[in-house]
């Protein structure tokens, strides 16, 4: 054997990698389901805690704050380890997916509710005052005048977070959820050859390339202006 | 509940341990940010050559490494590449996949910064008589790091927790070393302790990084 055709055989067996597709679409299956929902409740719970904080209520925000830090400086991994195998000697086990929701969610909420936080206070205070002095409510000035303009300003810092969050997925392997990167590490000790980690790695490729190309585009899109 | 999750018992017992990991975390974080900086700065630099030929392979680079979850990169490493008769050993993968993941983000930051310096400075610079290497390293690169430092900083607060993955690949860094603690004692605490060393680790970082982008964001306006 050539020394291509040995490569070929170790990294890119197709008898292995027909008998170990099915699993790693499974995975990849499982990997976007996941990705969605965290991207959904993660954003729409940011959003709901920035809207909070701009109600003023003082010890309402010092809590929002500290929740807020402490999810961006503990590592995603970190959380998902502490939520799995925490809280069930607190009498609450959640399953891998859950706990992996859970902690990549809270995570995404805390650097959204960042994001769009500056982005309220980036709108001038000339622009609440002069729509509340035309009579509309707080509720209405924060969504027709507010919102409108800050969302505009933290579209590309709010991309690139969800973006990153959403790889983060792999990390629900190590609580043995059945993801991409787990399909395929087992895969490899069942077959004994890493093909399937080739195909795992492929279908993140697969999935995340045309994220990260559209993620590039939304950048230059809303360019910063300096 | 305390009893369960802030064992004094268990903490006195995981204390030296949990220290030993903490210490591998931070020296780990010693190591990896400056790797991944540096390959960034060359990224960046190279980026700059108007060659086709060098740039497209460069932005296909950058973009592969930023597409590729760096859990996946590592298990790549340490699990497929022995294989092929390729092995790093724990560390060594952990400093491979590192220079490669955090090396595309540190490039893409800083080709951005690059690219916010009007052309005239650097031609003003070269006019004056300085070589490419020193208008890029005296006049481009001081101000393009400044521009673009709120991502910088943001991205090694980001690098630091990153090292938590190294615990995958049985690295003895601080969570590693609190996952062991809880399989022997069979209690949580030694994890809640290692959470609680991560945050006063970085909490002065994460401060430091929202003020920066707080300011980032106002600016664009």
């Amino acid at each position: 054997m050539s020394g291509w055709e040995r490569f070929a055989d170790t990294f890119l067996n197709p008898a292995v990698m027909a008998k170990y597709l099915p699993a790693v679409v499974d995975g990849f299956v499982l990997t976007v389901w996941l990705a969605v929902l965290v991207v959904a409740a993660g954003v729409v719970a940011g959003l709901g805690l920035a809207v909070l904080r701009s109600l003023g209520v003082r010890p309402l925000n010092w809590l929002i704050v500290f929740a807020v830090d402490v999810f961006r400086a503990l590592p995603p991994l970190v959380i998902i380890v502490l939520v799995y195998f925490g809280l069930p000697s607190a009498d609450v086990s959640l399953s891998p997916f859950a706990a992996t929701w859970l902690s990549l969610t809270l995570v995404l909420m805390a650097f959204t509710e960042e994001i769009f936080w500056a982005g309220i206070t980036a709108v001038p205070k000339g622009q609440w005052e002069a729509a509340r002095s035309t009579g509309l409510s707080f509720g209405k000035t924060l969504g027709w005048v507010v919102l409108p303009q800050a969302i505009r300003l933290t579209i590309p810092p709010l991309t690139n977070r969800t973006i990153a969050i959403t790889k983060g997925t792999a990390l629900g392997s190590v609580i043995g959820l059945s993801e991409i990167l787990s399909q395929a590490s087992s895969g490899v000790s069942h077959s004994f050859n890493p093909s399937p980690l080739t195909l795992g790695a492929a279908a993140y490729l697969v999935l995340f390339l045309p994220v990260v190309i559209a993620g590039r585009w939304v950048e230059t899109r809303f360019a910063w202006k300096r | 509940m305390i009893e369960t999750f802030f064992n004094v018992e268990i903490m006195r017992a995981a204390s030296p341990i949990l220290l030993q990991g903490l210490w591998s975390t931070i020296l780990l974080s010693l190591l990896v940010v400056p790797l991944g900086f540096v390959g960034g700065a060359l990224l960046a630099v190279l980026s700059t050559v108007r060659n086709p030929w060098l740039r497209w392979p460069l932005v296909a680079w950058v973009d592969f490494f930023r597409a590729f979850p760096p859990l996946v990169l590592l298990i790549f490493l340490y699990a497929a590449l022995p294989f092929a008769g390729i092995e790093f050993g724990a560390f060594g993968c952990v400093a491979i996949g590192f220079f490669l993941n955090t090396g595309a983000y540190y490039g893409e930051i800083l080709r951005a910064g690059i690219e916010s310096i009007p052309a005239g400075q650097s031609e003003a610079a070269r006019s004056t008589g300085l070589s490419r290497v020193q208008t890029m390293a005296y006049v481009v690169l001081p101000q393009a790091v400044r521009n673009v430092l709120p991502d910088l900083v943001s991205n090694t607060l980001e690098v630091v927790k990153l090292t938590s993955i190294a615990s995958v690949v049985a690295l003895p860094e601080l969570l590693f070393q609190a996952r062991q603690a809880q399989s022997v004692t069979y209690n949580p605490t030694p994890i809640v302790v290692a959470a609680i060393a991560y945050f006063l680790l970085l909490w002065p970082l994460v401060r430091v990084v929202s003020r920066l982008e707080n300011r980032a964001i106002a600016g664009r306006r």
